[in-house]
């Protein structure tokens, strides 16, 4: 790694990469399955309101849920068919979430693309076509892309992000995005930039995805946009997938803490984000389909598959053969961020980035000891906080006195927790506190 | 010098540094005496002294401060003095004594009885805070007991246990201060009346098919105890029931627990009713998977 490449200056961790073999792996279409149960809860917000009744005829691309005021995103039907019933569906974080069952119509012909010249039209026509379409960020927190590209009055924007950073270990959808889509991706870039009004936009790439830069550069080239799109490698280090943290690789600008991207005139996206949006604006197709990596050693045959909302993580897990008997554990997202799993009754959303079935050779479990003051997670937080002071005062039941060490400040990276010699479970104290403070007020 | 002389110089200089102190002292005691009501002394002793927090006032002289000062604070808010040191307390304070109840913690879960599944093997942070991040809990229930004794860590009074995954509370050593109530992650404790007349023993929010999936114990929300109470004590509050003890306290035995007789569940039960005779178990319930959230 060339030690010239940039990457954000406070903290970080390097985790292995494990990105082979699905880094290799085409994106392969995932055959429709029996049933899709869609839920109305894809995106950070409240839950859209359901607009089909159970024996409702519905068709692919149709809404049928939407959010009518406040932060969401509305929810489109995966196929072609029939609505089951209104039922619930479990969310890895979230508890039991409103949902649609869906019934395909096996014979129903394919959703029909309507091109349109997005050149011709208004930033905010675009914009109320991302908001129909319900795109949200595919990075994996799943905000809703409309309201990002909003900023606060009184900001000015001057720098369009995409994120193609994709920096947790295993994932490899962006990366197969970046590689098979890459026009797809360069026009998604397009539209974002004409829709916040800005000249500037930058790609961020890790390095450790070679073909991934020299694609995105020659996408670029024939696109005719070289000078004003410009692809950058950065040095791989986790968290750079971080919206502050990339933010600060790229332009060197820090987000203040508490503030947004759009405080130092950035805006970020996914590259799957842009891809998203493209094929909303241009396409006119909404947003119910991504790509999700199935890997681990614990998945028979690790795969990209494009798969729609709404489909079980089983059928993605049979479809490539089964569970093999040494996995142990089934992280939905990344093995830093995501979250573990009890069975493979989840759907996939607009926001799964990854199915990850670990064996135990890949996880760490046991228990963990007292802090012994080393300062390694000091030295790994990207924000710069203080986690062993959180957890010894979390530990110790003393919530509220966990805040003064930029308790809010943490976004969850994980980062101290992996470092930490005592394997202190220094993440998972900081979201009981969080809990804890938020519940009490 | 010899030694006595030392002494007893040693003695003077010493003898007069103490006497100068002790003027300066007992001047300054005069001139800067601060006013105490002698009230809050005696309100001070006659309160329990445990500092446990459960009248909502940091301790006890913070609690004997605020009732002598403000007219508006009640003296009956010392859980573990009860109504003893209630009386005591209005008498010293001339205050008026509410009809407020001794009041004690009950649990609303009864995961043992209904055969509760584990679903998923935590090995995180010991306490029921963490493991409530990780799904709700282990519990194939969402709303269940997780077991892990944040409430019996926040007991002052050692009135709780845990016993077989789940927390016991003493009766008898409750003071109701509310401090369990506070701690717990799933807001399956409650502070009712220790009078109360029916109590019901499950917190879940869900409907009744999700609950016997899981339970079967559970309350299913039916709503028949609602609909019998002739006293409209019962209601639902965001899908689960709540007894508004004090209207059936009013309305007294002539219902004979109509709402507990109901019960298909017999989940809503006369205070003190044993569980009904444990219903023959389940066919083999399907392996389930453990993994490590």
């Amino acid at each position: 790694m060339s030690s010239t490449l940039r990457t954000f200056s406070l903290g970080g961790v390097h985790p292995p990469g494990r990105k082979a073999p699905a880094a290799g792996l085409a994106i392969e279409v995932l055959p429709a399955p029996a049933e899709y149960v869609v839920p109305l809860l894809q995106h950070c917000g409240a839950p859209a309101m359901p607009l089909v009744k159970k024996g409702e005829a519905v068709a692919e691309g149709q809404c049928i849920g939407a959010v009518e005021k406040g932060l969401g995103a509305s929810v489109h039907s995966p196929c072609t068919g029939k609505v089951t019933g209104l039922t619930r569906t479990p969310n890895p974080f979230l508890g039991l979430v409103p949902a649609v069952a869906i019934e395909p119509d096996p014979e129903a012909a394919p959703f029909a693309p309507l091109p349109t010249d997005w050149e011709a039209m208004e930033a905010c026509d675009i914009l109320g076509r991302i908001k129909a379409a319900g795109v949200v960020g595919m990075g994996g927190a799943g905000f809703p892309t409309h309201i990002k590209l909003c900023p606060p009055p009184g900001l000015t924007v001057d720098t369009f992000i995409a994120n193609g950073v994709e920096c947790e270990s295993y994932l490899a959808a962006d990366h197969r995005l970046m590689l098979e889509r890459t026009a797809d991706v360069v026009q998604g870039v397009r539209i974002l930039r004409k829709v916040l009004g800005v000249e500037r936009a930058l790609i961020g790439v890790e390095a450790n995805k070679p073909d991934a830069i020299a694609a995105l550069l020659a996408a670029v080239e024939a696109a005719g946009e070289g000078g004003r799109i410009s692809v950058e490698p950065l040095a791989v280090k986790y968290p750079q997938g971080s919206e502050k943290q990339l933010i600060s690789a790229l332009t060197g600008r820090n987000v203040p803490a508490g503030g947004l991207p759009a405080h130092v005139g950035c805006v970020v996206q996914n590259v799957g984000t842009c891809v998203a949006v493209y094929e909303a604006v241009a396409l006119g197709r909404p947003c119910y389909e991504r790509v999700v990596t199935v890997a681990g050693a614990g998945v028979a045959r690790p795969a990209n598959l494009l798969c729609r909302v709404g489909t079980s993580v089983q059928n993605l897990v049979d479809h490539l053969g089964g569970v093999r008997d040494e996995a142990v554990k089934c992280v939905l997202g990344g093995p830093m961020m995501g979250l573990a799993v009890q069975n493979l009754d989840y759907r996939v959303t607009k926001a799964t980035s990854g199915v990850l079935l670990l064996t135990a050779d890949e996880t760490e479990t046991g228990g963990f000891g007292p802090c012994i003051r080393c300062g390694r997670c000091l030295d790994a937080c990207p924000m710069g906080l203080e986690p062993r002071d959180i957890s010894i005062y979390a530990e110790r039941g003393r919530f509220a006195d966990t805040a003064r060490f930029g308790l809010w400040d943490c976004f969850e990276c994980g980062s101290c927790a992996y470092v930490c010699p005592a394997k202190r479970p220094l993440v998972q104290f900081i979201r009981a506190s969080k809990l804890r403070l938020r519940c009490r007020g | 010098m010899d030694l006595t002389q030392l002494a007893w110089t040693g003695l003077a200089v010493f003898g007069a540094l103490g006497l100068l102190a002790g003027v300066a002292l007992a001047l300054a005691a005069v001139r800067c005496r601060v006013e105490v009501n002698p009230k809050i002394e005696a309100v001070k002793h006659a309160l329990m002294g445990a500092n446990c927090g459960g009248c909502a006032y940091p301790g006890c002289e913070a609690y004997a401060e605020a009732l002598v000062n403000d007219p508006a604070v009640p003296p009956d808010l010392c859980r573990p003095g009860g109504p003893e040191v209630a009386l005591a307390v209005a008498r010293i304070t001339g205050k008026e004594l509410g009809s407020a109840q001794p009041i004690m913690a009950v649990r609303r879960c009864v995961k043992d009885e209904g055969q509760v599944a584990a679903e998923l093997a935590y090995s995180g942070i010991p306490t029921c805070l963490a493991a409530s991040l990780a799904h709700g809990g282990p519990d194939a229930c969402r709303y269940a007991c997780i077991g892990l004794g944040d409430c019996v860590a926040s007991c002052p009074f050692g009135a709780m246990h845990l016993e077989g995954g789940m927390v016991r509370i003493d009766p008898e050593a409750c003071t109701g201060c509310g401090n369990c109530v506070r701690a717990c992650p799933k807001a399956i404790l409650e502070l009712v009346p220790r009078a109360a007349r029916v109590l019901t023993h499950c917190s879940s929010r869900d409907k009744g098919k999700e609950v016997t999936s899981v339970c079967q114990a559970g309350c299913i929300a039916c709503g028949m105890c609602v609909k019998k109470c002739p006293a409209n004590a019962i209601s639902m509050e965001a899908g689960r029931i709540k007894i508004d003890h004090d209207a059936c306290l009013a309305h007294g035995p002539a219902c004979e627990e109509v709402c507990a007789e109901s019960c298909p569940r017999s989940i809503l039960r006369r205070t003190g009713q044993a569980a009904p005779p444990a219903k023959a178990p389940q066919p083999a319930a399907e392996a389930q998977q453990t993994q490590e959230a």
